[in-house]
């Protein structure tokens, strides 16, 4: 219930938290919406001497428009991108996730940037972002750079953010024409956490035909994925129940999934071929409602 | 181990400033309980499930369990303390009472401001969302569904004579809640 | 009885508006000048010898004041006190903390007593406790099993205790059976989870020779009796004081090793000491429920007709007993006949010793177990010969005329009209709709199932178990009300007072309900089994009854007329034929101050206690019926609608009666579909935190709709028969019912619970593949 005993910094700039980040190394955290971190540390499972607090950091917060793409702050909490208008209008698929994560509290605290640093195999953002094809920012020593999603999940609690790296934004393209999304989960039913998480985007064409899709797939393995064989078995094609469900089946493929007291990695499996292809149509569904 | 650093903050809790030399590693529930002297805010977990713990963080549910009070320096804190009075209740203690809304009482507070959270965003809500904004808090007594009655009553009373048109024109947005129908 | 005002009417409650408020005292709340904290280092092998603990660098470490371990506080506190069991029954030493050897993981080795909780928590990371790991056996089959390790070498194997029960000719009953049905069940582990932890605060007045000890307990006067017993100090020098206790279904119904520990700190350190149970804690030292495997026979006649029914039966009872471990096995004995006439019974259980904690009373407490057993086996018999279950609840239910009904297992059922309940939850659940919606549903692959459970229980403990209340109408002509049943949520404060107001005459207001604290309340037994209204508010009707009858004698005095010619209403005595002429209660408890207005030889004052002791048991009982919808594809079940009709007697408050039953519903829910305790082979408990262990909330669940019938028990004067654990003894069966009923089309007959999507899953799956492995 109580964590061990920790100095804590509070840095006024990007520049200087990069600094004490870089400066403490290993025995440093970063703190933003604590929501991931603090039930670890109060629990001594994590024991840092060292906590950065980036609420003082100016301009890590907020959906913004630019250049074609919906640029989300780190530091803004799963709430204010469930009820974002601008993400409503450009991007729903983040309000569609923001509102299966955790409980209210939680999403009033939890941020997107700290959810995906600490890269829990069964957080809900990574399906949605990996999905997007989202880049994400990341400001180190050695000055800025940003990386495409998938190349950002290494593995449980493991990521491609270097030691002293800070992720400062979220970039996903915005939707345009006939573009529709889901995230269906099955919640673990005492944390909440995806036993299975599907997040789709996808554009239609002429006669349903699938223009472009992303199917990003959290909880099923020890990291998150996109479905490329899913997705490449779909494009072009004219969406039918049954071609979505021929290729939804494929989404566990050459994966290792998961397995733990709530899930068998064979009923895992399963799950992520019957969510897979609702999610597909019901992304399918949506888009197509649009003109 | 090392003695950490204290630091001074300064958190509003139910109008009251308190500003206190701290270890950062308080908790903000111990800081409600110990330092602000208000034992109203229950621990129940120590995994941000259970939600007894629920405070409002200028104007936000928040579980006091899984913040650290060194992060709210310049925050307002509103406990159920701060909510009403015995002698003046507030709409949804009243409403808790009318119900039979709790029976130990110990995940109350925590469950009437998870739901004052939920009437400030959403002064009309469903059955079903009132359901889905409670699942942060667990009540092991009532089975929830005189807590869901005296939320639906909170929210009968509180409302405004032409509720939708004020709350058009006061901004207040209704937030779009998951139509799941059953997590089992 | 008096004309009631109060009795009956939904009366909200007067305890609410502090704890609405939050000023609700619950033990966390208590703080004393001086007090320290206490933090307990708890082992995390299941089985081991304790070979070395090095507290020096906790010992050193700034802010802590002491450090025990187990070895050094052995000969200063008893052991754990257990109630119950026969003679088989093997108690092995229950220290406060470990000596030697620590036989679950969660057991406490050491503890450390500090200024603040968070050295007193930084210092238990300090004390090195070396172990050397032993065999374990966490799973009772196997605890059983020849060449299992032993957990207490003091006897040669597993045995806790065993407890046999034979009624009838079941030899003949399975001779003349048509059909024998067969179904193995488990009863998982359950953890209680009071939403408030249990805690502890200690305080010796060396100067008083008082020990006040604050416990978040359901029986203040019973742990103070064995507080008393494990320290070695007079019962007159301990006083125990439940405050605020946020909920507890069983688990504070018991003596734990912190409150020995704590209240010996307190006297040996001379300071108050606090220690409050961590939810981790609570999930691992706190005792857990249910933990039952067993196998059910049914010697059934093809029309429906129960002939005889075995039970054998494993009780996992953890590595040691606590207060009533033994006890609770044996009470799924006792019901195990249901709502039925079975003419011949018989019931094997073997309390086994396993390296995981104690279980104990958890909400039903050996009911629950029983209800299943039966309500699962009627259902299987129904299937097997092709019988709606409905139909063969009714060939078995005794007629209202055969009541007070004795079963084969030597109980006798007060009251009862099973088939009214069960009619009315068919009607109001619209039951022949149901079916007919359930076919044409098949039809197009969705599968409704639509599962009953009829119920009876044993209630208001009981014979040989009393329950002390005293009333009180003081000289201002206020209303004080001592009762022995101390509450954990229940509303004593408001029911007993309605009671009480009632028999007097008196405004609700006027009375106040005082319990949970020894030196006030000068004894009692507790709230659990359902007995707080029916023994506790019996006991306060009639300290009031008798209180009216002083009263009556000394108006009769004062006025100079007959008692008999005295009419009392409203609060006063009038003499018949002149209303003008009387005294209010109040009146006469003013005057009752003074020997001089009293008739010779009658002692002052206006009050009367009574101990009451029921004659039996009460048996409440109840209809319930669920429906659900279950996906085949991916397990998740949906409830559609649940239907509870429940009689517990005559109802003192509706709205508290309704809770206890929603609340108790939700709970059997809990069972049913998410909760089990899981300890893996190594005794490593796998469910620790409310992250893993799932409790129900408020979403995914229906709406409830509860009727009542009203069937008065003869055994208490109100005709009260209790209500606290019906729901959870209902629900259960009901939902597990439902959904092995949808799931009758792939072949279904049986899961065990709890019913996750996985285990629904797996079982379509593999009907599936039998069925196609036989075309």
């Amino acid at each position: 219930m109580i964590p061990a005993p920790f100095d804590y910094l509070a840095p006024e700039t990007l520049d200087e938290a990069v600094r004490a980040l870089a400066e403490n190394g290993e025995r440093a955290k970063l703190l933003a919406g604590g929501h991931s971190l603090l039930p670890m540390m109060k629990l001594r499972l994590v024991n840092p001497a060292v906590l950065i607090d980036l609420r003082r950091v100016p301009g890590l917060r907020g959906v913004r428009e630019r250049g074609g793409k919906l640029v989300i702050g780190a530091l803004t909490t799963h709430c204010e991108l469930e009820s974002s208008e601008l993400a409503l209008q450009k991007c729903p698929l983040l309000c569609q996730t923001a509102r299966a994560i955790g409980d209210v509290q939680v999403r009033n605290c939890g941020t997107i940037g700290g959810s995906l640093s600490h890269a829990d195999p069964a957080a809900d953002w990574p399906a949605a972002i990996l999905a997007l094809g989202g880049e994400l920012a990341l400001k180190g020593p050695a000055g800025e750079r940003s990386l495409a999603a998938a190349e950002f999940f290494l593995g449980p609690m493991a990521t491609a953010a270097e030691p002293a790296e800070i992720m400062t934004e979220i970039r996903v393209p915005v939707f345009s024409g006939r573009c529709g999304s889901a995230y269906l989960k099955v919640p673990q039913p005492a944390s909440g956490f995806a036993i299975v998480g599907i997040a789709v985007w996808l554009r239609l064409g002429r006669n349903n035909r699938c223009e472009d899709i992303g199917i990003g797939v959290t909880g099923l393995a020890a990291k998150p994925f996109r479905a490329a064989a899913v997705e490449k078995s779909l494009r072009g094609s004219s969406l039918s129940p049954k071609l979505i469900e021929e290729s939804a089946a494929s989404v566990a493929n050459g994966i290792d999934p998961l397995e733990d007291l709530h899930a068998s990695a064979e009923f895992r499996a399963h799950l992520a071929r019957v969510y897979a292809a609702r999610a597909i149509a019901k992304a399918a569904r949506s888009a197509s409602q649009r003109r | 181990m090392t003695e950490a650093r204290k630091k001074r903050v300064s958190i509003t809790v139910n109008g009251t400033v308190h500003t206190e030399e701290i270890e950062p590693r308080l908790l903000l529930v111990h800081f409600i309980r110990d330092v602000a002297g208000l034992t109203g805010t229950h621990i129940g977990c120590e995994t941000s499930i259970c939600g007894a713990c629920t405070v409002m963080v200028d104007n936000r549910a928040v579980k006091s369990c899984t913040v650290l009070a060194v992060q709210l320096d310049g925050a307002e804190v509103t406990t159920i303390e701060g909510l009403g009075q015995a002698e003046r209740l507030h709409p949804l203690q009243e409403a808790f009472w009318n119900c039979h809304g709790l029976q130990c009482g110990y995940c109350t507070p925590g469950m009437i401001l998870a739901a004052h959270q939920l009437l400030l965003r959403n002064p009309r809500p469903t059955e079903d969302e009132i359901r889905h904004a409670l699942d942060g808090n667990l009540c092991r007594c009532t089975g929830y569904q005189h807590i869901v009655d005296a939320v639906q009553q909170a929210a009968r009373s509180m409302r405004p004579k032409a509720p939708a048109a004020r709350a058009r024109a006061t901004g207040v947005r209704k937030p779009k809640i998951q139509n799941r129908k059953s997590k089992i | 009885m008096p004309v009631s005002k109060l009795v009956g009417a939904k009366i909200k409650r007067r305890e609410d508006p502090k704890l609405l408020c939050g000023l609700g005292q619950y033990v966390d709340d208590v703080k004393l000048p001086g007090m320290c904290h206490v933090a307990l280092v708890r082992s995390p092998y299941a089985h081991a010898k304790i070979t070395k603990i090095d507290a020096e660098a906790a010992r050193r470490h700034p802010g802590v004041v002491a450090v025990v371990t187990g070895a050094e506080v052995k000969d200063e506190i008893g052991t754990l006190p257990v109630s119950g069991g026969n003679e088989t029954l093997r108690v092995p030493r229950h220290y406060v903390l470990a000596v030697d050897k620590v036989c679950y993981a969660g057991e406490g080795v050491a503890a450390v007593v500090a200024e603040d909780l968070y050295t007193a928590r930084d210092a238990a990371d300090l004390i090195q406790v070396e172990y050397e790991p032993l065999p374990v056996v966490s799973d009772p089959e196997k605890a059983l099993a020849p060449g299992a390790p032993v957990i207490h070498p003091e006897w040669p194997d597993n045995v806790a205790f065993r407890s046999d029960l034979k009624h009838g000719n079941l030899a003949r009953a399975f001779r003349d059976a048509d059909t024998v049905v067969k179904q193995r069940l488990v009863h998982q582990r359950l953890a209680p989870i009071a939403i408030e932890p249990r805690g502890v605060v200690a305080r010796y007045l060396a100067a008083e020779k008082e020990l006040t000890v604050w416990s978040s307990t359901q029986i203040p006067h019973m742990l103070k009796g064995h507080l008393s017993q494990m320290l070695k100090l007079p019962e007159d020098q301990v006083r125990v004081i439940a405050p605020e206790v946020g909920g507890g279904f069983g688990s504070k119904l018991n003596v734990y090793a912190e409150e020995g520990l704590l209240a010996y700190l307190a006297l040996k350190l001379n300071r108050p000491v606090k220690w409050i149970e961590a939810r981790r804690e609570n999930i691992r030292a706190t005792i857990h429920g249910r933990g039952q495997v067993g196998e059910v026979e049914a010697a059934v006649k093809n029309d429906g007709t129960i002939l005889g029914l075995q039970y054998k039966v494993i009780a996992d009872i953890g590595a040691y007993h606590q207060l009533f471990t033994p006890a609770i096995p044996p009470f799924t004995g006792l019901m195990l006949s249901g709502c039925y006439k079975i003419p011949a019974i018989s019931i094997e259980v073997t309390g086994v010793f396993t390296n995981k904690m104690a279980t104990d009373a958890y909400r039903g407490a050996g009911r629950p177990e029983a209800t299943y057993v039966i309500e699962r086996i009627v259902d299987r018999v129904a299937r097997e010969l092709g019988l709606d279950p409905v139909k063969v609840r009714k060939k078995n239910f005794p007629a209202p005329k055969e009541f007070p009904f004795k079963t084969a297992t030597g109980v006798t059922y007060d009251s009862g009209n099973y088939e009214r309940t069960l009619n009315r939850a068919l009607a109001l659940a619209g039951y022949n709709k149901l079916r007919a919606d359930q076919k044409r549903l098949r039809s197009r692959a969705r599968y409704l199932g639509i599962g009953i459970s009829t119920y009876v229980e044993i209630c208001a403990m009981g014979p040989g178990m009393w329950e002390y209340g005293k009333v009180e109408v003081e000289p201002g002509g206020r209303v004080r009300v001592l009762s022995g049943a101390s509450p954990h949520g229940q509303g004593q404060r408001t029911s007993f007072a309605q009671i009480v107001a009632d028999e007097l005459g008196v405004a609700l207001d006027d009375v106040t309900v005082t319990h949970g604290d020894t030196a006030v309340v000068p004894k009692g037994i507790g709230t659990f089994g359902s007995r707080a209204t029916a023994v506790g508010g019996i006991a306060v009707y009639q300290a009031a009854e008798k209180v009216k009858e002083k009263a009556r004698a000394i108006a009769s005095h004062l006025l100079e007329v007959d008692p008999d010619d005295l009419v009392f209403a409203g609060g006063k005595f009038t003499v018949k034929g002149v209303p003008k002429k009387g005294l209010t209660i109040q009146q006469i408890a003013e005057r009752a101050q003074d020997k001089k207005n009293l008739p010779p030889g009658m002692k002052p004052g206006l009050a009367a206690d009574v101990t009451f002791e029921p004659s039996n048991y009460t048996f409440p009982f109840g209809a319930h019926v669920c429906v659900v919808e279950v996906e085949p594809q991916t397990g998740k079940i949906t409830i559609n609608k649940y239907v509870a009709v429940d009689d517990c007697g005559k109802v003192i408050n509706p709205l508290l009666v309704d809770g206890q039953l929603q609340g108790g519903i939700v709970q059997g829910l809990g069972q049913a579909l998410h909760e089990e305790v899981i300890y893996d082979e190594d005794g490593q408990l796998r469910t620790g935190s409310l992250m893993e262990y799932a409790l129900p909330r408020a979403s995914g669940l229906p709406r409830l709709q509860l009727a009542r019938t009203e069937t008065p028990s003869p055994v208490n004067p109100l005709g009260i028969k209790g209500v606290g654990e019906a729901g959870t003894i209902g629900s259960t069966p009901a939902i597990v019912n439902a959904v092995i009923d949808a799931l009758a089309p792939f072949g279904v007959t049986h899961i065990d619970m709890p019913l996750t999507a996985e285990k629904i899953w797996r079982a379509c799956r593999q009907a599936k593949a039998t069925a196609q492995a036989q075309r």
